[in-house]
């Protein structure tokens, strides 16, 4: 277990250092949700969305799962340069933790979206959000949960495939129907009964919903326990599995 | 004195929807401790899964292997303990530093925060990497890159080095280098060196005994000098004309350089 952690804690370190150096990826990472919520979120002003709470609190959880799901859904690319490299190759020959090659990996990630979720919505409070401080930070938590499963399933994905060319259309092919049966930009309770019903097997849908009832201070309404479940769930099942693949694949 | 490597029966196949393919097909080898092995074979023979499987990054479908003193199925860990290892295609990232490749290699092979850090040191100067260390990896020459991933794989001072075909695409002056690194590296350390290679007269110059893979098994072994009497006609003869009688192929990428005296 002692291994597991030092090893966890030499992984990350290296990839934070590396995430740190390149300032550029950090900011462009973010320049999606920050044009939604520029260009698109004052378009939303004084508009009855449906469910709690004003436009900005229905858009900046919205796009901070954007945020999350977009970003952790790419993290594999990482390890499919890194095996042209034979960077992963290399460390698999070495006695370090398995577990920690992708544990490692995931706190980057998770510390990454925290710094730019949080300039998220810093921007949006200056657009005019309000919300909680604790909402926020539990909104922070289940987006945190959401990406560090994503982004397992991602890395697992990556070291099964041999190519960008394999990697890339699976994923774009599952996270577009995923973001826009979500109810990112505009709440489902907006959507026609057959969307609602379809958008109800998305699991995504109950995390953004859950973001949004933190971030207007809805803590008992039932949504929010609803969509940490999901979010834990979710987040059990896709580590167990990318635990699984690091431990196999190779050896 | 236990073997460096021991492998009885050693097996892998892979299988696709269609069809299984015995890449290796129970090969029995020794590799004395101090010894440099060249492992040749034409493409396909199963040089690289045989070699991916004692660096334990590919589990046997059957047959059992040691490696430094450890069960290779039963202990993977306590051989990558033990064992240095240098891909064809190296294994460090362009966009990071020699310094910060080095020590975390050392922090992976559990050295503590300053002993990875002398290590670093030490082995850039064995290696002349001290100019490069704030460089990033991907400013180097193939040469400087080539020690790079040398020194990586001594970092924890193994007592084998697995060295896949490490001069492919280096010029003559960087393979003269290299040919004398891993002389040193047995004369002076005692290290065992487990060498594939396609070019026949590096096996010829650096090897004590070469094994000969051809289509999953071990077709001939030997001394350089042994594997050309007793298959090319005379120790005089080139090592080529016992490597065509044994596979009835030529090695890949003999015509594509000048053998270099070292």
């Amino acid at each position: 277990m002692s291994h597991l952690l030092t090893d966890t804690g030499i992984i990350a370190g290296r990839y934070i250092r590396q995430t740190a150096a390149s300032k550029l990826g950090l900011v462009f990472g973010l320049l999606q949700p920050l044009l939604f919520l520029v260009f698109f979120g004052p378009l939303l002003e004084g508009l009855h969305l449906g469910g709690n709470g004003d436009s900005w609190q229905l858009l900046v959880p919205g796009l901070l799962v954007q945020l999350g799901l977009f970003s952790s859904a790419f993290a594999g690319f990482n390890i499919l340069i890194e095996k042209q490299h034979g960077v992963v190759e290399r460390m698999r020959v070495t006695p370090v933790s398995r577990l920690a090659l992708l544990l490692g990996r995931l706190i980057r990630d998770v510390l990454q979206l925290f710094v730019q979720s949080l300039l998220l919505v810093l921007v949006g409070v200056a657009l005019g959000l309000r919300a909680p401080v604790a909402g926020v930070l539990l909104g922070f938590l289940l987006v945190g949960l959401l990406a560090a499963s994503l982004a397992s399933l991602s890395y697992a994905l990556a070291m099964r495939v041999g190519s960008p060319q394999e990697f890339a259309p699976v994923i774009n092919s599952l996270n577009m129907p995923a973001m826009l049966l979500s109810g990112i930009l505009l709440p489902m309770a907006l959507a026609p009964g057959w969307l609602d019903t379809l958008s109800r097997f998305v699991p995504f849908r109950y995390v953004v919903d859950a973001v949004r009832d933190a971030f207007t201070g809805h803590y008992t309404d039932g949504s929010l326990a609803l969509g940490a479940a999901v979010a834990a769930a979710l987040a059990v099942v896709s580590l167990g599995l990318g635990t699984q693949v690091f431990r196999k694949v190779g050896a | 004195m236990p073997a460096a490597i021991h492998t009885a029966g050693l097996t892998r196949a892979f299988h696709t929807t269609s069809r299984t393919v015995e890449a290796v097909r129970g090969i029995d080898l020794t590799v004395e401790q101090g010894e440099i092995l060249g492992f040749l074979g034409p493409n396909g023979a199963g040089k690289t899964t045989t070699l991916r499987m004692l660096t334990t990054l590919l589990p046997p479908t059957s047959g059992t292997a040691t490696v430094a003193g450890h069960d290779l199925i039963a202990d993977p860990t306590g051989v990558r303990r033990r064992i240095g290892y240098v891909a064809q295609s190296g294994g460090v990232d362009p966009t990071v530093s020699v310094r910060e490749e080095l020590t975390t290699q050392g922090r992976l092979y559990r050295l503590g925060r300053s002993e990875a850090a002398r290590r670093t040191t030490e082995l850039a100067e064995e290696l002349d990497l001290v100019a490069l260390l704030d460089r990033p990896c991907g400013a180097l020459s193939g040469g400087q890159r080539r020690r790079l991933d040398i020194a990586m794989a001594l970092t924890h001072e193994p007592v084998l080095l697995f060295l896949d075909e490490p001069t492919t695409g280096l010029d003559p002056g960087s393979r003269a280098d290299l040919w004398q690194l891993v002389g040193r590296l047995r004369d002076e350390r005692g290290m065992t060196v487990f060498l594939t290679t396609h070019y026949l007269d590096e096996a010829d110059a650096l090897a004590d005994r070469l094994v000969i893979l051809d289509d999953g098994r071990v077709v001939a072994q030997g001394t350089p000098t042994e594997l050309k009497q007793r298959h090319a006609g005379s120790a005089d003869a080139g090592l080529q004309d016992a490597f065509i009688a044994l596979t009835g192929r030529r090695a890949e990428r003999e015509a594509e350089h000048t053998p270099v005296a070292v």
